[in-house]
């Protein structure tokens, strides 16, 4: 395989990861390469990703992708010619006790090729080739263990400092990476090619260990929202003129307004009523929802929000008050008087007190999304007082945390509240920005 | 004038010469913008040196450095350029009476009438500069749009004389804070370089450059107690620029060591946000007083 080809279907690759390589980027990877040596891994990678990915994102996607690509690119041609290592060592002569202390060293300095070296000598001496468990995250973990590294961060015996997680993480990425080697010789063939997990991309479920990720999503939502609304706008003037920009103006003409200034339109600021489902199905997705919402708070004129279970309550004013996931989280489960988190979702009763808090305060104007699974548990859904929700408010949205797949799956009923709500699917960042987008374009738009 | 650098080393080293410490991939993308002639999109959190790179570029390849900052509204008029409209009044009337309009109009609308702005005066110097594009996230598509005849062909087209090409070519760097998303055209032009907060070992080295009188035991602390700070969910967590400050700070009130009294006594310096404070202070400063303690 030459290196052209070589390269474009490592840019196939990563298409079909869904980066947006485009001719013009393959040319500019080709000029880079002119550039720079090829005979070091390091700058060969990085002019790469300088011309082919363009986001964080892409960035991580790339690593990936080129991780993946390049080892099966020489496994590939190994296999094709018949290569095979020679003078392999025999697990039982080799010394334990300074392979472990070899080891330690070589994870403690970084020292990626020490590492490559260990990582085949403890195959080597714990691996059992061709016994494995097939499985290379088990042998991985397996053969940690065996080298006694531990990630619980407890001192050593001999009381030097313990190895930090993320050391002891490169070292098992090299581990796997022989492993797959092995088993690739072993075979004399590759396993199949997968694409990168869908998940890795998927909304942080776990709302409290990925806080700083949610919160960098609200600012960058905030600020496209910011920039997205002068796009939809466009340029379309206004009924009303703008007596001060169009005296200015006309200061060029020698006091003669000769250019009409307008007002620009303003954007649709909606009043929301927001209902969220908190029972355990769903808390996550629940509660990164609603703080997103009120990170949002200053793109909507008024806003109040409701958690339900088998009853609904109010808790406008505990967002108001506190910025923290964990806080908001803990105060519902305390004292939102929702009943047990814990229970069961009872939606005909919950529309039936949203609309006795509600009923005069809902016009035309108003939006009202719903957050929530649609799983009555095999209660009523009560859809005709849905319904009366969705005639008395202007829009009605309802946003599923769940995938399309599972829609009207057991005791889903997102049927019954279809045809009176827009349904949009929500478990990832930009499904959520997509339903912000539309919920926020100007009237009349 | 530094020649055109031969590798990515020599760009390695000029930073350096310069007191900018490039982490691998920054040198390599910046030696690739010289030699290929490309903009480049530094992207990354604030404070990580993104406006820094140009800065140093600019001074280690002997370039004068325009930079043009971004600012939502932002248009045409502050960033390329302007017809000098007083000027051409003043020249409509100093004219004798009975020129024609042809000859006037030809004369008002030209060069001597332009009022060169950044972008402009970048690609109309005589020497090449760098051209120093910041914050581009914060003004509006419709300019990223206006750009792009700028970044990919060195030209700018201006109705009433026609095309101007570049005397010289500009090294153009785009900075952005992430916090919108960039057309795909821009990026498209662009090489790509993500700043991210350093590792522990290369952010020691940048305390130690800009305060080298600080204790080395205590710059490893600082870098150390930094990375855990940033560790937890701030609103704003610190940057470089940032630990800098922190180390200056330390230098001044002669701290030779990190305890919880001085982390709670200069910890506003690294951190912005009354609500962030108490974060910290609880996390951080209990755990730095533990530390201390039994010793």
């Amino acid at each position: 395989m030459s290196l052209p080809a070589g390269i474009v279907d490592f840019a196939e690759a990563l298409r079909v990861e869904g980066l947006a390589v485009g001719t013009s980027e393959l040319l500019d990877a080709f000029a880079a390469l002119d550039e720079v040596p090829w005979s070091d891994r390091g700058p060969f990678r990085e002019a790469l990703a300088a011309t082919l990915a363009k986001s964080p994102d892409d960035r991580r996607v790339f690593d990936l992708v080129f991780e993946r690509f390049f080892f099966r690119a020489a496994e590939e041609q190994a296999v094709a010619r018949g290569v095979r290592e020679r003078g392999e060592q025999d697990g039982r002569q080799i010394d334990l006790d300074h392979l472990r202390e070899q080891a330690i060293e070589a994870i403690r300095a970084g020292d990626e090729s020490a590492m490559r070296d260990l990582a085949r000598l403890a195959i080597a001496a714990f691996g059992r080739r061709g016994e494995g468990s097939g499985v290379l995250g088990v042998d991985v973990q397996r053969i940690r263990r065996a080298l006694e590294l531990r990630t619980d961060g407890r001192p050593r015996e001999d009381g030097s400092e313990p190895l930090t997680r993320d050391q002891i993480r490169r070292f098992e990425r090299q581990l796997r990476r022989e492993l797959e080697r092995a088993q690739i010789a072993r075979t004399g063939a590759l396993p199949p090619a997968r694409s990168l997990n869908e998940l890795d991309r998927a909304l942080p479920s776990g709302p409290l260990q990925d806080l700083a990720a949610v919160h960098r999503v609200v600012t960058q939502l905030k600020r496209r929202l910011a920039t997205h609304g002068h796009e939809s706008r466009g340029r379309r003037s206004h009924a009303h003129v703008d007596v001060r920009r169009t005296m200015r103006a006309s200061l060029q003409t020698g006091g003669v307004p000769v250019v009409l200034k307008h007002r620009p339109q303003r954007p649709r600021r909606p009043e929301l009523y927001v209902l969220c489902d908190v029972s355990t199905s769903v808390t996550s997705a629940s509660v990164f929802f609603l703080s997103v919402l009120h990170a949002l708070h200053d793109s909507f004129r008024r806003m109040r929000s409701f958690v339900f279970v088998e009853r609904i309550s109010e808790v406008t004013e505990l967002f108001a008050r506190e910025r923290s996931f964990k806080a908001v989280s803990e105060a519902i489960g305390r004292d939102a008087g929702v009943a047990d988190v814990s229970g069961y979702t009872d939606y005909g009763r919950v529309w039936h007190e949203f609309l006795a808090l509600v009923e005069d305060d809902l016009h035309p104007r108003a939006t009202v999304i719903v957050l929530g699974d649609a799983r009555t548990n095999g209660r009523d859904p009560r859809a005709d007082v849905f319904a009366r929700v969705a005639e008395r408010a202007g829009r009605t949205f309802w946003l599923n945390p769940e995938p399309r797949l599972y829609w009207n799956y057991g005791d889903s009923v997102v049927r019954a509240y279809a045809p009176f709500c827009e349904l949009h699917e929500c478990w990832t960042t930009r499904q959520l920005e997509d339903f912000v987008k539309a919920l926020t374009r100007p009237q009349n738009a | 004038m530094a020649d055109a650098p031969i590798n990515v080393e020599a760009v390695d080293a000029g930073l350096r010469s310069v007191g900018y410490l490039p982490g691998e991939s920054t040198a390599l993308v910046a030696f690739l913008a010289v030699r290929l002639g490309k903009p480049v999109l530094v992207e990354g959190p604030a404070g990580v040196g993104k406006t820094e790179l140009a800065k140093a570029l600019a001074s280690y390849l002997g370039r004068m450095l325009i930079r043009l900052q971004c600012y939502e509204g932002l248009d045409e008029a502050k960033a390329l350029y302007e017809w000098n409209y007083r000027k051409q009044l003043l020249r409509i009337q100093a004219e004798a009476a009975g020129t024609g309009w042809d000859a006037v109009q030809d004369d008002i609308f030209g060069e001597e009438f332009l009022l060169a702005r950044p972008l402009m005066s970048a690609i109309a110097s005589e020497e090449p500069v760098v051209l120093l594009i910041d914050e581009i996230d914060k003004t509006d598509q419709e300019f990223e749009a206006m750009l792009l005849e700028l970044l990919s062909d060195f030209q700018i087209s201006i109705p009433e004389l026609g095309r101007i090409e570049a005397r010289t070519h500009p090294v153009v760097v785009l900075t952005s804070n992430n916090s919108r998303e960039l057309t795909e055209a821009l990026k498209r032009r662009c090489l790509y370089l993500w700043l991210d907060y350093p590792c522990a070992e290369h952010e020691l080295a940048i305390v130690r450059l800009h305060a080298p009188e600080l204790p080395e035991a205590v710059a490893a602390k600082l870098v150390e107690v930094i990375a855990r700070v940033r560790e937890l969910d701030l609103k704003k967590p610190p940057s470089i620029a940032e630990s800098i400050d922190w180390a200056r700070a330390l230098l001044l009130l002669g701290a030779d060591e990190i305890t919880e009294d001085v982390f709670r006594q200069t910890m506003s310096i690294i951190i912005k946000h009354r609500t962030d404070l108490d974060v910290v202070a609880d996390r951080v400063g209990v755990r730095l007083g533990l530390a201390s303690g039994p010793a």
